[in-house]
């Protein structure tokens, strides 16, 4: 090894780490856009073609981006879009304008940042003049103005689109698909959303202006690819780093890693929950993060350790932290739960619940105060681990307030098994059928 | 401007003389001329023939211009009617026949007017005043005057071009007037008040008017002055005793000017020939109203008549003055008009062709300064005007008397100082800012204190504190004007762009996108082709299958035009039906028919429910489109109000469509109601095309008096057929072989079937082509199969494609839900019954068993993408759960695996 290193004047293990960690976290986390978007070339030409009609021939268009959370549409748009600046034609016309239904939370402000985006003339500096009567107008008579062969087509992208669709009559969307549909600037308006009923959202003269293209994104990758795509993840490209051992030695590493069994069986585990790239680069950052100089590469036992992280249950992972009057408590919630087949129960009753176990056990470990119980209690509805059946809470003493456990029954006694030192009696107590 | 309410005068209209002829037919009385006067003012204006006048119109800053062609009224003279030829405004030309012009229109140019379909025959009530019209030869100039009440007449104007103006006959309609009316430059020397206006404006206005005259002649110059000035002391006294004491006199002429500047400004329009100044000044009840405008001429007057006015202060004539005093005013006051009247006639008779500012004397040019006065109230109306003023204050000084040297050298000592203290802060801006009205207003008056305090503390070494004008910006701003002024040329143009940096509302922005760098490229293929004349914003040469609909509406609005009545249409029909097209279609075809002059002349304006942001901007829209103001939603129901309910001579019917309806409705239905009320006016004018989805949108959402004032006009599209969709396509293709026909019947079947709506129709065609294109198999022609993918991909649902897509454990979840469905009999259920149906099918499956978190992050993600509904997500595990998909398809798809 050493002598290796002397030759090739390497660069020391620490210095390696921190760059394959920089390099792998600026795949994982900024999004970094592929070189070819995998699964949806068709898609990817579609809509490539869509707007290259836009930006050349001055053609309007309207199109939805469809698909799950996490399935790529951005990564689609994002990728279209670097394709598209690419040709000097498009790049030197095509005016953006990119909305997010999250920040434009209503038109007035939307108009204003579409303004602001667009430079138009009543924008100074940084502020946009006017009422928001007067910009829409201001905006409506640009766009008008504007025709097929004379002026910049401008490109909308509404991510987020359904949000857009629940703002005052949705005299946005109108609007834009109103311009897209007649003589006016050229326009091309691209909607990117989740939901899959997004055209029964939109009314029904919206509905008519907007052209009907939907793209749908549905990767549907199966296991193989799936692993593929971990592996490729990790792997180091060839002139990433400027040590070509190290990067041997990591790119055989990943392999390694991806071919054991366990691994294997961890990330099947995974691709049977979701098929997503999110929750996948979530669980590959996790094992990034324990690479370290002791431990220049990712061990199977890593990747397990980070897929037990992301599958553990948060709220059983809450009981183990409570003390043994509250897991006592909810022991009597959960007994309560079963008599009465889930119906809501006040204090009292738990508190008379947790006093037929003491009588019986009759060792006074776990005699409290009332003012005690109600405590606890009260700190269990701040945990959220109960909560009141009617949010008024002012009209009802809070002893006869209705409540309803929010904890399934195995997530009970999956917490007690793993409780630390939990009293035998109440474990018992726990289990028995009836109190 | 606009918003200040004027003072409402009362005008009495009176024939003159007796009748010269009598029509025993119409038994209507003919006269010569007419008398008006103004309700206790003795005043009186007399309109005779052959007069110009101004006639009350929408527009009250700018009334209708005409020529007094008969007087008449009938028998028992009652009513008054004046026969009249009409002159059009700039204002009142259209904005894009305006262009016709081929030069910018000077703000004071009228139109002969020559078009048809106007009234000439007003009522004699109507008239406000005369005005001066002269006419000029198509090459000559405008002449270069601040005057804003001589208008001028190049070209007539027939509703459609511009042409000459028949020479001989107007100039037969101009003559009488011409004989009357001097020359533009030379008006100021009749300053023009008018029976109509409240009296305080009238003396203001002349006074400086008549200074205001420059002359080359310093001779005639001085003795003017002097004449002037002698009479100023004997007004003064004899109108205000107290103003012996100098200072008060000095606030109170301040005072006062401010004074009869507002009122002035309230009065834009209150002008005659100043034949009546004689009259106005000797009214004892004006007496000192005109005494405090004399002082205040005499104040702004030069250096001489400041030191006159020291003289009287302190020496021993005042007592005499004083006596005078006692004498009745009128007899004070007339040899003073007298000799201002002989000067006049002097200067008017003086060589005046050379008006270059260079040669006026110092006392001309105080005088001249105070010309400002009228020539700012130009640049409050007139916006582009350049302001003449900048050019008088730069005339060099050139005194000739000692006294007015030291004054002078002075003052510029002074104004150097100040200079010198701010120039390096407002230097840069001066240059490139310009002052909007007010502040210009503002500033020319202190422009008159600065000088006048010179004067004083100067001759007199009286300090005159002034707390209220000591605004040491506006002041340094004015001196740097003069300053700058002085070394420049005068002319600048007040639209100056302003400085990126002032943080004001660009009010001259345009709204336009960029220009693009490359040009659009044209269709290559056939294909093409094809779809560019699919694409839905293409405007097709005609409208197939709706010829009835249009001939109803053609019918309806050119009867309701050509009858110059009003009316309300209803045209309902579900989207994409061709509503607003045909609607533009026939508006098309009747702005056409008006071009061969076969129907009158007509607004078209259009408002869409849509593109407001509040039902109340309706009428701001309508307003702005019909004239071009801008109000407030408020300000513009009233105005619009008062322009459909006022009868005006000359009014164009307006066609409004109001696409969109019921996005106007408000809970008081009072936009609706407006718009459905003003047709029903007598003298509106105005056809009502309103455009909804729902046939029944009357009886629906509108209170009764809205509904019947809508009337029972309806008319409803039906959704297309498939002939008609396929008729549509074929027309729009025009020849051009793109497509199959059973492609065509295909796409037009599906569609008329689902909707009727040609915007689909024309979208499945268009991404027809684009699948098409791409096809392995290169026909050239778009198939049945494209149609077919085009139409799949539009209207199947991705439901069952995105539950094929999802993970094992979403679909597991699915299944789940089914299940406890079933086993509940409900088709809702809480996450917590589902997720022990889950753990069991995990178990059957062979899988390990989620954690309750990892359940409801699933149950999340399909919720998100709309398979399932949910509750919000803070109740956890007690949420319900509801299918968005039917269970068959649910099962359909997970069977398919």
């Amino acid at each position: 090894m050493s002598k290796r290193k002397a030759r090739d004047a390497h660069l020391p293990v620490g210095e390696c780490i921190s760059q394959v960690q920089e390099i792998l976290r600026k795949r994982l986390c900024n999004q970094q856009l592929p070189d070819r978007p995998e699964g949806v070339e068709a898609q990817h030409k579609h809509l490539l073609e869509l707007l290259k009609r836009t930006a050349v021939h001055g053609e309007s268009n309207s199109v939805l981006i469809v698909g799950p959370r996490g399935a790529g549409k951005t990564m689609l748009l994002k990728c279209v879009l670097r394709d598209l600046l690419m040709e000097k034609e498009a790049q030197k016309n095509l005016l953006q304008v990119h909305l997010n239904g999250l920040l434009q939370t209503d038109d007035r402000i939307a108009l204003q940042e579409m303004t602001r985006q667009l430079h138009l003339e009543n924008v100074v500096g940084d502020k946009v003049f006017g009422s928001f009567a007067e910009n829409l107008n201001f905006l409506l008579e640009a766009l008008k103005k504007g025709d097929r062969s004379s002026s910049r087509p401008v490109l909308f992208v509404l991510d987020e689109f359904d949000l857009f669709a629940h703002h005052k009559n949705q005299t946005l969307l109108y609007n834009l698909f109103d311009v897209s549909q007649s003589a006016q600037a050229p326009v091309a308006v691209v909607g990117v959303t989740c939901r899959l009923d997004v055209l029964e959202l939109l009314e029904k003269r919206v509905k008519s202006r907007f052209s009907h293209r939907q793209i749908h994104v549905l990767s549907n990758p199966t296991f193989r690819q799936y692993l593929e795509r971990v592996q490729t993840q990790l792997s180091l490209q060839p002139g990433d780093l400027p040590d070509d051992k190290f990067a041997q030695h990591w790119n055989v590493s990943i392999k390694t890693l991806c071919e054991d069994k366990s691994v294997e069986e961890a990330l099947q585990r995974h691709y049977n929950s979701s098929k997503d790239f999110r929750s996948n680069h979530m669980l590959l950052m996790l094992c990034l993060s324990r690479v370290s100089v002791a431990k220049p590469a990712i061990k199977p036992a890593d990747l397990l350790e980070a897929s037990r992280m992301c599958f553990i249950d948060a709220e059983a992972n809450m009981l183990h932290g409570l003390s043994i009057l509250e897991l006592c408590l909810i022991i009597a919630m959960k007994h309560l739960n079963d008599l009465y087949e889930g119906e809501p129960f006040n204090l009292q009753m738990v508190h008379n619940e947790f006093k037929k176990f003491l009588q019986r056990k009759s060792n006074s470990m776990y005699n409290f105060e009332q003012p005690v119980i109600m405590k606890a209690f009260e700190h269990l509805q701040q945990l959220e681990m109960i909560r009141p059946v009617d949010s008024s809470t002012a009209k009802t003493q809070r002893e006869y307030q209705l409540m309803r456990l929010m904890l399934d029954h195995t997530q009970v006694m999956e917490a007690l098994q793993k409780y630390p030192q939990c009293p035998t009696d109440v474990k018992q107590w726990a289990m028995s059928a009836f109190g | 401007m606009k918003y200040f309410t004027r003072l409402r005068v009362r005008r009495v209209y009176k024939w003159r003389g007796e009748p010269i002829s009598f029509n025993r037919k119409l038994k209507t009385c003919e006269y010569a001329s007419l008398d008006i006067s103004v309700e206790g003012l003795p005043r009186v204006t007399v309109i005779e023939t052959g007069q110009h006048i101004l006639i009350e119109g929408e527009d009250e800053d700018n009334p209708y211009v005409a020529k007094v062609i008969r007087l008449y009224g009938d028998e028992n003279g009652k009513q008054k009617k004046v026969v009249v030829q009409w002159f059009a405004r700039v204002s009142e030309v259209p904005l894009s026949k305006l262009k016709l012009l081929g030069r910018e229109p000077h703000p004071q140019e009228i139109f002969y007017y020559q078009g048809r379909s106007c009234d000439d025959e007003v009522n004699a009530e109507s008239i406000l005043r005369p005005v001066k019209v002269q006419r000029l030869d198509g090459a000559a100039p405008f002449p270069d005057s601040e005057d804003q009440d001589t208008l001028y007449v190049k070209l007539s104007w027939d509703s459609k071009s511009f042409k000459g103006v028949d020479s001989a006959q107007v100039d037969s309609d101009l003559s009488p007037d011409c004989s009357s009316c001097p020359p533009p430059y030379s008006r100021s020397s009749f300053p023009p008040s008018t029976p109509c206006s409240p009296p305080a404006a009238t003396p203001a206005s002349q006074g400086p008017a008549w200074r205001a005259l420059p002359t080359p002649d310093l001779d005639i110059m001085r003795r003017a002055a002097i004449g002037e000035v002698r009479n100023y002391q004997a007004t003064m006294s004899a109108g205000k005793p107290r103003l012996a004491e100098a200072e008060s006199m000095h606030s109170a002429t301040k005072r006062s000017a401010s004074k009869c500047l507002s009122a002035k400004r309230r009065n834009p329009s209150a002008r005659t020939p100043g034949i009546r100044k004689k009259l106005e000044l000797s009214s004892p009840e004006k007496r000192s109203v005109i005494a405090e405008d004399l002082n205040q001429l005499l104040d702004e007057d030069s250096e001489s008549e400041l030191m006159l006015a020291q003289r009287l202060s302190s020496s021993p004539p005042l007592a005499v003055m004083l006596k005078h005093s006692l004498t009745p005013p009128r007899k004070n006051l007339k040899p003073s008009v007298l000799l201002n009247k002989m000067c006049l006639s002097e200067i008017n008779s003086s060589p005046s062709s050379d008006h270059s500012t260079r040669a006026t004397t110092p006392s001309t040019k105080r005088q001249l300064q105070t010309l400002k006065e009228p020539a700012l109230e130009m640049l409050a109306e007139v916006d582009n005007e350049s302001s003449p003023f900048v050019a008088v204050t730069a005339t060099p000084r050139s005194s000739k008397r000692k006294s007015a040297q030291l004054v002078s050298s002075r003052i510029r000592k002074q104004l150097n100082l100040l200079d010198k203290q701010d120039l390096n802060s407002d230097g840069e801006d001066e240059d490139e800012f310009v002052p909007s009205k007010k502040e210009l207003q503002s500033s020319s008056e202190d422009d008159d204190d600065v000088e006048k305090e010179a004067g004083l503390d100067s001759d007199e070494e009286v300090v005159v504190k002034k707390g209220r004008h000591t605004a040491a910006g506006s002041r340094t701003s004015r001196s740097k004007q003069r300053t700058h002024t002085s070394t420049r040329t005068p002319r600048r143009t007040p639209n100056k762009k302003f400085t990126p940096g002032t943080p004001r509302t660009p009010h001259h922005a345009t709204p336009s996108i960029p220009c693009r760098l490359r040009p659009a490229q044209q269709p290559a293929n056939v294909l093409e082709e094809a779809r560019l004349r699919l694409h839905v914003s293409s405007v097709p040469e005609s409208l197939p299958c709706r010829e009835q609909e249009f001939q109803d509406i053609y019918s309806f609005v050119e009867s309701k035009v050509v009858d110059g009545t009003g009316g309300c249409m209803y045209i309902s029909g579900v989207p994409g039906t061709g509503k607003t097209a045909t609607v533009h279609e026939v508006m098309r075809c009747l702005q056409h028919a008006t071009d061969v002059d076969e129907i009158p002349p007509f607004h078209f304006i259009e408002i869409n429910g849509m593109k407001m942001t509040d039902p109340h901007q309706a009428y701001v829209q309508i307003l702005q489109k019909l004239t071009g103001q801008k109000a407030t939603a408020d300000h513009a129901a009233a105005l619009l109000e008062k322009r459909f309910s006022n009868p005006a001579p000359r009014k164009q019917s307006t066609v409004l469509l109001v696409d969109e309806l019921d996005l106007l409705w408000t809970r008081k239905q009072n936009v609706m109601y407006n718009l459905f009320d003003w047709p029903t006016r007598r003298n509106a004018r105005l056809v009502v095309l309103t455009i909804a989805n729902t046939m029944d949108l009357p009886e629906r959402i509108m209170i009764n008096r809205v509904a019947s004032r809508l009337g029972l006009t309806r008319l409803s599209f039906q959704p297309y057929s498939f002939k008609q969709l396929q008729q549509i396509i074929t027309s729009r293709l025009n020849k051009v072989k793109a497509f199959e026909e059973d492609a065509l019947q295909l796409a037009s079947r599906k569609v008329a079937a689902l909707s009727g709506d040609a915007r689909r129709c024309l979208d499945i065609c268009r991404r027809a082509t684009e699948i098409c294109e791409h096809s392995a198999a290169d026909t050239g022609l778009v198939g049945m199969s494209d149609v077919m993918d085009a139409l799949n991909e539009m209207f199947s649902s991705a439901y069952i494609t995105a539950i094929k897509c999802v993970s094992v454990q979403e679909q597991l979840f699915l299944r789940a839900i089914i299940a406890e469905f079933r086993r509940l009999g409900l088709e809702e259920a809480t996450f917590q019954q589902v997720f022990v149906q889950h753990q069991a099918l995990c178990r059957v499956e062979g899988l390990q068993p989620v954690s309750v978190s990892e359940g409801l992050a699933v149950c999340q993600r399909l919720g998100a993408c709309r398979l399932l509904l949910l509750e919000p997500s803070r109740l956890g595990v007690l949420q319900r759960v509801r299918l968005n998909v039917s269970q068959d398809d649910v099962l359909y798809a997970l069977k398919a695996d």
